[in-house]
């Protein structure tokens, strides 16, 4: 009540858009509060980066978060992006034959899968979880999928750019997303000439980037589909080439405004739409806070972040820093993606993978192959992250994940089966196998050492979240660090370590955040 | 050990203040449904099969235009000769692997559409199957599935043990999304291994989590339902598609309660080699057929069951240079069952007018073909769910 009354106070005073209304009251963070915090901003958080932020003022907790911010991924790529020449693809009209098309195909399907398990990594890695979650919900915005893009090298590079814009400039990164290549290519952008519009880019950016539906006209879209005109990618080095030659050069209405626009100049013309700055928040907001935005505080966020020209700081900061974010209903209000409950399970528990590729085969194996959403809506997420096939392949996976003493122990693969074909032994055997489906061979048992790799001490983990002597106490403890709400089951035998940790990761509140 | 027993007298329920009501609770020992009309006035009683020819299949060697000169000048490597085929008229036929389906063809229990696609056909795998499965426009994206949009608005009896069980594909398809109760599962014997992983009990403190303990509650009353073993004298192809046919009839012969099941037959997407893989996929797909038929009869569901076969898209008509074809648009596809009507329908693929990417135009809308599944047999309005309103198909004996 206070400080939202404030809140208002201070907007129309116009006061600086850094000072937030919680600021003037909010308590120091809890050790819950820092927990709810870390694992809204990052993936699973330890029981002593959560120390670290017990204590602090909501904003000094937000800005040490966003200070800490990165603009480049710390694990090191892998070879082949560093490429440089001619990009090889069969195009058509060069008359590759099927077995150059197949070849192609599954020299991009293993490089896909090698981009896949570096993402994973550096989410493994990273010291700004913030920086990877944030580069995740672009990507998320921002949807190009390898299934249409094709080459891995072009999903790498637009990975580069969301990460180098994103906690950076909303604008910059519409504009810089508008001629990144994947794009160009996964909504037609290459296919957009004078005379022969194609529409998917200028409907998508007006529907899914910026706007958001309804707030635009079909005629809009075609008139804004002429500014893009000429928007493609030279096909030698793949990046990004205006050609001049079929851009449509007339004069354009979009939005109330008239000119011979370019692509940047309608671009603009969006940006310059308090709708936009709305859409883009209460996004945020169902990522960070809850599934139910608060529309009055929608608009007041958005319109500091407008003013602010659209600095994603700005936005993060007052999310961070709100009451609706710490609020008793936003606690474990939010469903894990895939990604949180594989990430952030690796993480809390220490867990280093050998090979990350296997989680992340794991990962879409749950519904969410990342460089692949299923279409330029992206994820849903929340509610439909959990159906009957995706929550069993979840519960298998922590179930064997956590499976103990069992010396073959191996985290199960949730429907490898699409994506890795297993090779017949007797095949192997009689060393008939093509150089494809040997390497394929190799890429299991790669899988396999990878799950094997991963160990969990349990007792010492428990000495780590807890040193109370009393085992109720412990598990009172490591219940704390797990669960973002109460289990719905009293965990089993509270005094034995991993039946402890199994039972409560194989609690339904542990599919929330 | 069923997932319901687990001793509760060890389980503390935590009980919050300003928890909603209990969400879930563990099925009673259920005994077999009793058959009751669904609330709505739809007759669940009738089981939907639909098959999935994953990949797109080539619809064009499926039921071929043999009296074309256009066909076989389009596939001079690809074309089946007419000596081959298993012929249904003067000028349709089937491939040859298809041919164990000739006596149900003979016995009028086979419809075949010709032509089934829609407008603006999208050529990926992933948007068409989408459009598919959503029923949606080309150009539209919806969320949930249309057979789920249909159970939203026409539920099935609560005491079904689900709305629908999906067999070989993690995909829900088109039981995606809403609150539908859909069971994906390998085999049962499986899914009931996995099933005791599901715990739904306790009370949902916010929405996210009332999800999450509805879900664990439907996987706890389906795995509740599906635990019968049924010794059928029908022999199953030992294919993974015959395995998949027999999950399919060891769940009509639980009788649990289950409107419609998904079966997912897979590597149509032929763009390179197509005769011998094509072959072999068809000749699975007719002695799983026949087989399923022979299962549904010893249980006397044959007349109770239809069967129907869908795609993204099909094939290009003109071959590639690969000894394959690649993605298409409209398609051939099938209806079975002991009260469908047999013979053609829809239209041959005009191959003298192929639109200028070289596919064919549709015949019959694919939505019109779920308006038939809709309000021809189980008796529930299909403009809601459709997205409109499509003249159901009379493939069905009144």
């Amino acid at each position: 009540m206070f400080p939202r009354a404030f809140t208002f106070c201070i907007l129309f005073a116009g006061v600086s858009p850094i000072a937030s209304a919680s600021a003037l009251g909010s308590a120091p963070l809890s050790y819950d509060d820092a927990r709810h915090l870390l694992n809204r901003t990052g993936f699973g958080a330890t029981s002593s980066e959560i120390e670290r932020y017990v204590g602090m003022s909501r904003e000094q907790a937000a800005r040490k978060l966003l200070d800490g911010a990165r603009t480049t991924a710390l694990t090191p790529p892998p070879a082949w992006t560093a490429e440089v020449g001619p990009l090889r693809y069969p195009r058509p009209g060069d008359n590759a034959s099927q077995m150059e098309r197949k070849l192609f195909q599954q020299e991009q399907v293993r490089e896909g899968l090698e981009l896949r398990g570096w993402w994973l990594s550096e989410m493994l890695a990273t010291p700004s979880p913030l920086t990877e979650r944030m580069t995740l919900f672009w990507h998320n915005h921002f949807v190009s999928s390898q299934q249409k893009v094709k080459l891995a090298l072009l999903m790498y590079r637009q990975n580069v750019t969301l990460r180098a814009h994103a906690l950076g400039n909303f604008g910059d990164l519409l504009h810089a997303v508008a001629r990144d290549p994947a794009m160009v290519i996964y909504l037609d952008s290459a296919q957009n000439r004078k005379g022969t519009p194609n529409e998917n880019f200028a409907r998508e950016v007006m529907e899914l980037f910026t706007l958001g539906e309804g707030r635009y006209a079909e005629q809009d879209i075609k008139e804004a589909a002429r500014a893009f005109t000429g928007w493609s990618i030279d096909r030698d080095s793949g990046r990004f080439m205006f050609r001049p030659f079929i851009h449509d050069d007339g004069v354009k209405t979009v939005l109330g405004k008239s000119g011979n626009f370019d692509g940047d100049e309608v671009l603009d013309i969006l940006l310059a739409q308090p709708a936009t700055a709305e859409f883009v928040v209460r996004k945020l907001w169902r990522e960070f806070v809850s599934p139910d935005p608060d529309e009055r505080q929608v608009s007041r966020i958005a319109r500091r972040f407008r003013d602010a020209r659209y600095d994603i700081e700005v936005a993060l900061n007052d999310i961070f820093t709100s009451d609706a974010f710490y609020a008793k209903q936003s606690r474990a209000s939010l469903v894990k993606s895939p990604i949180d409950l594989v990430v952030g399970t690796l993480r809390q528990f220490n867990m280093a993978p050998s090979e990350p590729t296997p989680f992340a085969v794991a990962v879409a194996g749950m519904g969410q192959n990342l460089f692949s959403p299923p279409n330029v809506k992206g994820w849903p997420g929340q509610e439909t992250w959990i159906n009957t096939s995706s929550l069993l392949a979840r519960k298998q996976f922590l179930e064997r994940l956590f499976r103990g003493d069992d010396p073959s122990r191996m985290a199960a693969l949730p429907r490898t089966e699409s994506m890795a074909p297993e090779m017949p032994r007797q095949a192997l055997q009689q060393g008939e196998l093509d150089p494809e489906k040997a390497r394929q061979i190799r890429f299991m048992r790669e899988m396999e050492r990878g799950m094997q790799s991963v160990r969990f001490d349990s007792s010492k983990w428990m000495s780590q979240v807890s040193s109370a002597p009393d085992p109720a106490r412990r598990a009172a403890d490591a219940e704390r660090v797990l669960l973002a709400t109460a289990p719905q089951a009293e965990p089993d035998a509270p005094g034995d370590p991993l039946a402890l940790v199994r039972s409560l990761v194989l609690d339904a509140a542990y599919q929330l955040k | 050990m069923s997932p319901t027993s687990k001793s509760t007298d060890r389980r503390r329920f935590l009980k919050r203040a300003g928890g909603l009501a209990v969400v879930a609770l563990a099925p009673s020992a259920a005994t077999r449904v009793a058959w009751a009309a669904a609330p709505s006035g739809a007759d669940y009683r009738k089981l939907l099969v639909l098959i999935e020819l994953k990949g797109g299949n080539d619809g064009l060697n499926t039921v071929v235009p043999y009296a074309s000169s256009t066909y076989y000048a389009l596939r001079p490597k690809l074309a089946i000769a007419r000596d081959q085929i298993a012929k249904l008229s003067d000028s349709a036929g089937l491939h040859p692997a298809l041919e164990p389906l000739l006596p149900i063809w003979n016995q009028r229990e086979l419809a075949v559409l010709q032509g089934v696609g829609y407008p603006s056909p999208n050529l990926s795998h992933f948007r068409s199957i989408e459009i598919w499965d959503t029923a949606s426009r080309s150009e539209e994206y919806l969320q949930d599935g249309w057979l789920t949009r249909t159970f939203s608005s026409a539920p099935t009896p609560r005491s079904f043990a689900a709305d629908g069980v999906i067999i070989g594909s993690p995909d829900l398809g088109p039981l995606a999304g809403g609150g539908t109760r859909a069971i994906a599962l390998a085999n049962t014997d499986q899914f009931l291994r996995q099933a005791r992983l599901a715990a739904a009990e306790g009370q949902a403190r916010n929405k996210a989590l009332a999800h999450i303990l509805k879900v664990e509650a439907d996987i706890m009353q389906a795995a509740s339902h599906l635990n019968a073993n049924y010794a059928f004298r029908t022999e199953f192809p030992q294919t993974g598609f015959g395995n998949a046919i027999k999950t399919a009839s060891q769940i009509v012969a639980n009788q649990a309660g289950v409107a419609v099941v998904r079966v997912t037959h897979g590597g149509f997407d032929t763009h390179s080699g197509q005769p011998a893989t094509h072959a072999r996929l068809l000749g699975e797909l007719a002695s799983g057929i026949v087989a399923f038929r022979s299962a549904l009869d010893e249980l006397g569901k044959w007349n109770d069951t239809l069967v129907l076969t869908y795609a993204e898209f099909g094939r290009r008509p003109k071959e590639n240079l690969s000894n394959g074809t690649d993605h298409g648009t409209a398609s051939a596809h099938f209806a079975l069952g002991g009260r469908v009507a047999g013979g053609l329908y829809g239209e041959q693929p005009a191959l003298e007018r192929l639109s200028g990417d070289g596919n064919t135009g549709y015949a019959i809308d694919f939505r019109s073909v779920y308006a038939t599944a809709l309000e021809r047999w189980w008796g529930v309005p299909s403009a809601g769910p459709l997205g409109g309103k499509f003249a159901p198909v009379p493939i069905l004996r009144a």
